[in-house]
């Protein structure tokens, strides 16, 4: 390596970094500030609609980790299964969503929640009761562009530095 | 006076910073020389071949992002097209379109984390990794956008892909393009100059032409030696021959050639974007096809240009719904077993730089 050239390279760079200094700051402070996610973010728990399900069990089958436990009884009266047990182990669900894109009949949904962290694995299973759309438990729009459009839009980092330079 | 040495063993990894995961380097040292080094894997295995025979054909796309987990939608390329090969399924023209965008933006985005990696080993400390970074967070923000996750993207499906890009996809694409050139001018002004890159990577861990060949190594690492080979090229999968781009290839095969070739792959892919964008029909973007894949008896090998080389899916069809057998051509694998030509006789720290060059993905390895 010559000597006289030795630094100009390593300057060069620096002016890059030091253009750094004088730029906004571009970072969010996550718990206070969130950015929006996906419309279409694959959340960590199933939704369920009771009144949809008709307990065919494709969801279960198409499952690739089998972490969809569904048992059904016949109901002679109105001829139709009843949904006797219906069970999803988050814990070992990959979030592909084969199962929401399977289900014949709308009936089953991700959820646009993505902080389902806890404490004992028992917990991480869901039963019928904890499977249902609530206020607290939004739907994804994933797969249903319809339920998309009703969510908030995605906050892109492209646009946010393109409005703040 | 001659010092009275013997030579030792070291042992690098498997959990180092410097070893992209879980891989382990048993080297024999003289000194800070290396002598030789013999890498050990299989701490990440966890059987995907096998798993690939228990579930449908349909069901292993989930799986295949697991690969290679820096470039998912690369590996369920692969995939999808092997088993299209396999049933004789044909694909509509939208999802083709589509399918190269998102190969394309993941060839990218993975580049931008080999060569910010590669920096890092460097001694570049993080600063140049944070940079790329920035921008493959904008890919990943667009892949989140259509796939609704963000590593693991499961898009492509056997037919076509799961669903079709959302209003506000092409528009936030554009706005990357435009952007996108100045970036890679940006890195370039950081480091094509840097003494520092240039003292650590050039001339260091030269790959012959010859032993490229011999050791059939893919990719950018075989391009940096001087062969123009691309499997896009070479052999057009999808619709890969409808698109004007060049082969970047270096001269010498060294670490520095490597770290340029990955630079100006990204350009390349740029190019191609830019012209899939233009063309992008509208249309169906799954054709119809059962829910399960039943492919007559055969057999049948696909391979694409992954970001790392050449990734191949070897499928086994016995008429039912799952495959007999599922092999996988990982470029990191066979990539690696250059790593031992490359290494012996330079100094440990070298050692660092030339592994962190050939650019392995450790769940790509075992499997």
């Amino acid at each position: 390596m010559k000597f006289e050239r030795y630094g100009i390279g390593i300057a060069k760079g620096m002016t890059v970094t030091i253009k750094h200094l004088f730029r906004p700051s571009t970072v969010s402070q996550y718990p206070e500030q969130r950015l929006n996610t996906s419309r279409r973010i694959r959340g960590n728990e199933l939704i369920w609609s009771e009144e949809k399900c008709t307990g065919c069990g494709t969801c279960a089958k198409t499952c690739p980790q089998g972490a969809i436990e569904i048992v059904t009884s016949t109901n002679l009266v109105e001829n139709k299964y009843r949904v006797e047990k219906y069970e999803v182990d988050t814990g070992y669900c990959i979030q592909c969503a084969l199962c929401v894109e399977a289900c014949p009949f709308q009936a089953l949904f991700l959820s646009y929640q993505y902080e389902c962290a806890t404490y004992r694995r028992d917990e991480l299973i869901q039963g019928k009761e904890a499977m249902l759309e609530t206020p607290e438990r939004p739907v994804s729009g994933y797969f249903y562009p319809e339920r998309a459009a009703k969510l908030p839009k995605q906050t892109l980092l492209i646009e946010k530095v393109v409005e703040k330079r | 006076m001659a010092l009275k040495t013997e030579p030792f063993v070291l042992n690098i990894g498997p959990v180092h910073p410097s070893t992209h995961g879980v891989f382990r380097m048993r080297a024999t040292m003289d000194g800070e020389v290396v002598l030789d080094i013999e890498p050990v894997f299989g701490y990440l295995h966890r059987g995907i071949e096998k798993l690939a025979e228990q579930r449908t054909y349909g069901g292993f796309i989930p799986l295949t992002d697991r690969l290679d987990y820096i470039a998912s939608m690369s590996n369920n390329f692969a995939y999808v097209t092997a088993v299209e090969k396999l049933a004789g399924i044909k694909v509509p023209e939208r999802a083709e379109y589509l399918r190269v965008i998102m190969a394309e933006l993941q060839r990218i985005a993975a580049f931008l984390i080999a060569v910010g990696a590669f920096l890092n080993d460097c001694g570049a400390f993080f600063t140049p990794f944070i940079y790329m970074f920035r921008e493959r967070e904008k890919i990943v923000d667009l892949f989140e956008m259509v796939s609704g996750q963000r590593l693991t993207y499961n898009y492509m499906r056997v037919g076509g892909v799961s669903q079709d890009i959302p209003d506000e996809f092409l528009p936030a694409l554009r706005k990357f393009l435009d952007k996108m050139p100045g970036y890679i001018d940006e890195y370039d002004r950081l480091l094509m100059q840097n003494e520092i890159l240039l003292a650590r990577s050039k001339g260091i861990g030269i790959l012959t032409r010859e032993k490229a060949i011999n050791c059939s190594i893919s990719g950018p690492v075989l391009r940096a030696s001087g062969v123009e080979w691309d499997i896009r090229k070479a052999d057009p999968y999808s619709i890969y021959d409808r698109f004007e781009f060049d082969i970047p290839t270096g001269t010498v095969g060294d670490c520095y050639d490597r770290y340029r070739v990955r630079i100006a792959e990204m350009r390349q892919s740029l190019r191609i974007l830019e012209q899939a964008v233009a063309q992008l029909p509208s249309g169906p973007i799954r054709s119809d096809v059962p829910h399960l894949v039943r492919p007559p008896v055969g057999e049948a090998y696909t391979h694409i240009e992954a970001p790392k080389g050449e990734l191949g899916f070897y499928l086994v069809s016995d008429n039912s719904i799952a495959p007999y057998r599922c092999h996988i051509r990982p470029p990191s694998l066979i990539n690696l077993t250059a790593l031992r030509e490359m290494v012996r006789g330079w100094k440990i720290a070298d050692a660092i730089v030339i592994f962190g060059s050939i650019d392995i993905t450790v769940g790509e390895i075992d499997r």
